[in-house]
């Protein structure tokens, strides 16, 4: 099991809200950059073929094409320096990495779209908000019933 | 300000500043310790220091000595006992608690943490003083991960015999080691948290000293 002092420095440094994007989507990411003192902002896009990790250490990898090359940038999930991250469009995808889009060429590198109403990805990210507040309910209320029972004789 | 405190290591993470760096820390859980013993220069020691328990052991599991040794600070026995030397007269009293706050923010930047390494086992000298080896081809046979001469034989100039101490295979691991000047990235007084940059001795849940850099201001 993990080490709950791990949530104490993770609620410390994750990011205020969650970034919502699944794998397959086509995603625009902006970035903080800092040059010298200036400041601007830059957007990055391209299809998210992973995520992996858990916790403060979580990353995802964002593919997109630049001339014929392809380019691939990994993400910390929570750095500061994400901003903001928008869906721009969903792909029709079976697994959570991937990676053989790597190895297609011309027409094959494109995902078939997933059309999802604006109402039903409302929907799904409510779902999601809703099941990680009830894990760290159910988080919590473990905590407290060890606390609990260490401190009952 | 003291300088040491005991503690067990948790694992590791990342944090990230607010320019978005990221950095890799160590999590260690740190005291609080109770103050077991203290030693004087002018006393029947003849040296300061504190003698430091962190982890309370069941009375059950531990030997009378122990917990009498214990009662004298008016606390149970420990799982983990340390001595730290002192510089002059120590400042706590038997029976004192030491927390982290003794490394509040900002005052210590750099600590040294004394573990015990993990254990190998029985391992061959590249991997246990990291020794070359020899060549994949040009002849070598069967000999590859081998140390290599360890001698030459009787001459006037000494030699015939093995030297004392030759680096050779053996048990690596498992024992006392030291890493120094490792950035303190943060203190959380609240939860007896260090955070220290980069990897520290041991696994996770081992007990480790940490104490103010020796040589780095």
């Amino acid at each position: 099991m993990r080490n709950p002092l791990f949530d104490v420095v993770q609620q410390k440094h994750q990011r205020a809200e969650e970034l919502h994007f699944d794998i397959g989507d086509t995603v625009v990411i902006t970035l903080r950059i800092v040059e010298g003192n200036k400041e601007r902002l830059q957007d990055f896009e391209g299809t998210v073929i992973s995520r992996k990790g858990g916790g403060l250490d979580e990353m995802f990898t964002v593919r997109r094409l630049i001339g014929d090359q392809g380019v691939e940038r990994i993400f910390p999930i929570h750095s500061p320096k994400i901003v903001a991250i928008k869906t721009k469009r969903s792909g029709k995808v079976r697994r959570c990495k991937l990676y053989y889009l790597r190895d297609r060429v011309g027409k094959a590198r494109k995902l078939r779209e997933r059309r999802i109403s604006a109402e039903a990805r409302r929907a799904a990210a409510e779902m999601r908000s809703a099941k990680s507040r009830a894990v760290a309910a159910a988080n919590d209320a473990s905590a407290a019933a060890k606390q609990e029972m260490a401190t009952t004789p | 300000m003291f300088p040491a405190i005991l503690g067990r290591k948790i694992g590791m993470t990342q944090v990230f500043d607010a320019k978005g760096k990221r950095t890799s820390v160590t999590l260690v859980e740190a005291g609080p310790c109770v103050v077991l013993q203290v030693k004087k220069a002018d006393g029947a020691d003849g040296y300061d220091a504190l003698q430091l328990g962190f982890d309370d052991r069941k009375p059950h599991r531990s030997t009378k000595p122990e917990i009498g040794h214990a009662r004298q600070a008016s606390t149970g026995p420990k799982y983990f006992v340390r001595e730290v030397r002192l510089a002059g007269p120590a400042e706590h009293e038997i029976g004192a608690t030491i927390g982290v706050d003794a490394f509040a923010e900002g005052e210590v930047k750099w600590v040294d943490v004394v573990g015990t390494s993990k254990g190998k086992g029985f391992q061959g000298g590249m991997k246990r003083y990291g020794f070359g080896g020899q060549p994949a081809s040009h002849g070598v046979e069967r000999k590859h991960r081998s140390p290599g001469s360890i001698n030459g034989h009787a001459t006037d100039l000494g030699g015939g015999r093995i030297k004392k101490g030759k680096r050779m295979a053996g048990r690596t691991g498992g024992k006392r080691s030291t890493i120094r000047c490792q950035e303190l990235v943060a203190v959380d007084a609240e939860h007896n948290l260090l955070l220290i940059r980069g990897g520290i001795p041991g696994p996770k849940g081992g007990y480790v000293m940490v104490r103010k850099a020796l040589t780095k201001e």
